[in-house]
C-alpha cells in the first residue's frame, strides 16, 4: 500500500512500531502532490523543505521514545503530514487567504491551532486553496484559480475549505484544517467523501485565523475517517487566553465514545431539511443513512425547524456586516497589496479595489449597506433578533432529541464554472449549514453514500459543547458502512 | 428594494472601495436582489425579542493588566509596503491647502 493512502491513525501506529519513518511518509506525500497537483490544484503553497525538517525532527523523537520504551506516550499526530487552509496563520509560511491582497503576506506568528500542531510534532505540508477570505462555497472565488474535486475533476470540491478537502480526497495530506463560517468545513467534506467538524463556537481558538465574520468563524478538523477527525479535534480544542471568545470549560475526551453503541440516542430529522430545493438523490442517500442509524438502536423522529429558510438572509446580513468591519484593516499600509496613488484617499480605495476580488467586494458593499445609517435597524438589528429566535428553535428541539440529522448540502458537487442565475441562488446552496453557525452549535459531516458516483454527506448537529455525541454517532455509522473507504480512481 | 447607482457609490465610498462602472451596475442589481430576498425576515415576529450579542454563555472576559512580550518592531514592519526609520510610512493625510488654511 502506498504510504500517502494511510489514515493518520494507521500511520501513527506504523511510525510507533518503527515500520515506517516520518521522512518516508512525508516524502511519499510530497511525491503524491507532485503527481496529482496539476489536475487537483488543492494547494496554494507547498513547503517541502520545512515539511521534511519537521519530519526529521519527528523521527528523532520517535526513535528516542522507542529506545526508552515510551512510544505510547507520544502525541498522536507526531510525524503526520497535515494540510492547513490558507486563512490560518503560519509563522514564516506565506498565508494568502486566496486573495491578491495578501499574495506576499508572511505571518510573523502562528495561529494557536498551528502552535498546537507544532507541539505535537505534526508535519505541515502546505497551505490549501480557499475562496477569497473564505467567502464562497466552491473554491472558485480564489485569486489562485479553482481547486478540483478528485471524484470528478470537472466539478468543484466545495468550499470554502475546498483545497483542504481536495488535498485529502486526492491523498495529498493525511489530515487537514479548514474553517467554517457558514458550512465551509462541512460542505467540502460532504462533496469529497470526508469527515469534517464545525466545533461549538468558542471551542477552538480563533487566534491567528484571519477574520471573516468573527461571531461565526470556527476552525474545524477534516479527515478521511471519524477517528482521525476526533484525534485532530482533541489537539486543537480547548481554552486559549489569546482569544477572548474561547470557552474555558475542559474538553471532554472523544475516543472513549467511539464504541459503536448508539442505542437510545434520540435523533430528530427536520422536515425542512428534506423540503423544496433539496436534490432527490441527496435526500434518498441521507434517508438511507438515517435508517441505518435507526437499525443500530437510535430513536428517529420527525421534528420541525421552521426558521431554516430565514437563516439564509440572517446569515448573509450578519456575516457581511462583520466582514465589512473586519476587512477594513486592509489599507495597504501595514501589510498586503498597496496601490500607487497621489492622495491617501485614492491610495485606500485603489488598494482595496485592486486587491479584493468580486465576491469579497460584493460582501463588503452589502455589509456596509446593512450597517449604514438608516438601514441598520431594518437589516442588521432585525437579523440579530431573528438570530435569537433561531437559537431558541434549536434549544427547543434539543429538549426532545439528542442530535439532529439531515443532508449537508442541498445539491451534489456542481460543474466548475456553472453560472448561477443570481447571488440568491448561490447563497441558497448554504441552506442547511448556516443555521448551526448562527446558533453557534457543533455540526459534523460524515460520508453517507454516493449518488451517480458523487459523494453525499450526512450532517449531524448537536447541543453546544456536545461534540462527543456527534463523533459517537458518526463512528457507529462508519462501522456499518464502507463509504469512507472508497477512494477516487486516479 | 431597488438600489440606485448613487446608493452603491455612497456605500463604496464608506467602505473606501474603488469600483469600476461595470461593478457598480452589477452590484446594484445583485444587492437589490439580495435585499428583496431579505424581506422574508419581515414575516418573523420579533416584538420583545432581544438581539443576539453573543452565542457564548459568558460575559466580560477580564485579565490582569500586566505587560507581556509582544512582537519585535522589525518583525511587525517586515510586511509593510513602505517604512521609514521604524515607522509605517503613509501618504500625506492633509493636503497643502488644508495645512495653509
Amino acid at each position: 500500500m502506498e504510504l500517502y493512502r494511510l489514515t493518520a491513525h494507521e500511520a501513527r501506529d506504523l511510525l510507533r512500531k518503527g515500520e515506517i519513518t516520518a521522512v518516508e511518509l512525508t516524502e511519499a506525500v510530497l511525491r503524491r502532490i507532485e503527481a496529482v497537483e496539476p489536475q487537483v490544484r488543492a494547494y496554494i503553497t507547498v513547503s517541502p523543505d520545512t515539511a521534511l525538517a519537521q519530519a526529521a525532527a519527528a523521527d528523532q523523537r520517535l526513535s528516542a521514545a522507542r529506545r526508552s520504551g515510551e512510544v505510547d506516550t507520544l502525541p498522536p499526530l507526531l510525524g503526520i503530514p497535515i494540510a492547513v487552509k490558507d486563512v490560518i496563520s503560519t509563522r514564516g509560511l506565506r498565508t494568502t487567504c486566496g486573495s491578491r491582497m495578501l499574495e506576499r503576506y508572511i505571518p510573523p506568528y502562528d495561529a494557536t491551532v498551528v502552535r498546537r500542531l507544532r507541539a505535537q510534532g505534526a508535519v505541515i505540508v502546505g497551505k490549501t486553496n480557499t475562496d477569497e477570505f473564505a467567502m464562497g462555497w466552491s473554491t472558485e472565488n480564489s485569486a489562485f484559480g479553482p481547486s478540483r474535486n478528485p471524484w470528478d475533476i470537472t466539478r468543484v470540491p466545495g468550499g470554502s475549505s475546498g483545497g483542504s478537502a481536495a488535498a485529502l480526497a486526492a491523498d495529498e495530506a493525511l489530515i487537514a484544517l479548514g474553517s467554517d463560517t457558514g458550512g465551509s468545513v462541512r460542505q467540502p467534506a460532504a462533496f469529497c467523501n470526508l469527515v469534517g467538524l464545525r466545533p461549538t463556537y468558542g471551542r477552538v481558538s480563533r487566534y491567528g485565523l484571519v477574520a471573516f465574520a468573527s461571531s461565526l468563524d470556527q476552525i474545524g478538523p477534516m479527515a478521511k475517517d471519524v477517528l482521525d477527525c476526533a484525534l485532530l479535534y482533541e489537539v486543537i480544542a480547548g481554552h486559549d487566553p489569546h482569544d477572548s471568545t474561547s470557552i474555558a470549560q475542559p474538553v471532554e475526551p472523544v475516543l472513549p465514545a467511539l464504541n459503536g453503541d448508539i442505542r437510545g440516542v434520540r435523533i430528530g430529522v427536520p422536515r425542512e431539511y428534506f423540503g423544496e430545493g433539496i436534490h432527490a438523490g441527496v435526500a434518498e442517500v441521507v434517508r438511507r443513512a438515517i435508517a441505518q442509524l435507526e437499525s443500530l438502536g437510535a430513536h428517529v423522529e420527525e421534528i420541525t425547524l421552521p426558521l431554516t429558510r430565514h437563516s439564509i438572509p440572517v446569515y448573509y446580513l450578519i456575516a457581511t456586516a462583520e466582514a465589512s468591519a473586519n476587512l477594513a484593516r486592509y489599507d495597504g499600509v501595514r501589510y498586503g497589496h498597496s496601490a500607487t496613488a497621489t492622495t491617501i484617499w485614492e491610495h485606500f480605495t485603489r488598494t482595496r479595489g485592486e486587491g479584493f476580488g468580486p465576491e469579497v467586494k460584493r460582501r463588503i458593499i452589502l455589509g456596509t449597506y446593512a450597517l449604514s445609517a438608516g438601514y441598520y435597524e431594518a437589516y442588521y438589528l432585525r437579523a440579530q433578533k431573528v438570530r435569537t429566535l433561531i437559537r431558541r428553535e434549536f434549544e427547543q428541539a434539543f429538549e426532545r432529541v439528542d442530535i439532529i440529522a439531515g443532508p449537508v448540502a442541498p445539491v451534489l458537487p456542481w460543474p466548475i464554472g456553472w453560472v448561477m442565475e443570481n447571488p440568491v441562488q448561490a447563497y441558497l446552496t448554504d441552506l442547511l449549514t448556516v443555521s448551526q453557525a448562527i446558533a453557534g452549535i457543533p455540526a459534523l459531516s460524515v460520508p453517507a453514500g454516493f449518488h451517480e458516483g458523487l459523494p453525499v454527506g450526512l450532517q449531524l448537529v448537536g447541543r453546544p459543547l456536545d461534540e462527543v455525541t456527534l463523533f459517537r454517532v458518526a463512528y457507529a455509522l462508519e462501522q456499518v458502512t464502507e463509504w469512507h473507504r472508497q477512494r477516487p480512481t486516479q | 428594494m431597488a438600489l440606485s447607482r448613487e446608493d452603491v457609490e455612497h456605500v463604496a465610498w464608506l467602505a473606501r472601495l474603488a469600483l469600476t462602472e461595470e461593478e457598480i451596475e452589477r452590484f446594484r442589481e445583485h444587492l437589490s436582489a439580495i435585499l428583496e430576498y431579505a424581506r422574508m425576515l419581515e414575516e418573523v415576529d420579533i416584538s420583545d425579542v432581544s438581539p443576539t450579542a453573543t452565542v457564548l454563555p459568558m460575559r466580560n472576559v477580564m485579565r490582569d493588566d500586566e505587560v507581556r512580550p509582544s512582537l519585535p518592531r522589525d518583525v511587525v514592519l517586515a510586511n509593510a509596503p513602505d517604512t521609514y526609520e521604524g515607522y509605517f510610512r503613509v501618504q500625506a493625510v492633509l493636503d497643502t491647502e488644508d495645512e495653509e488654511g
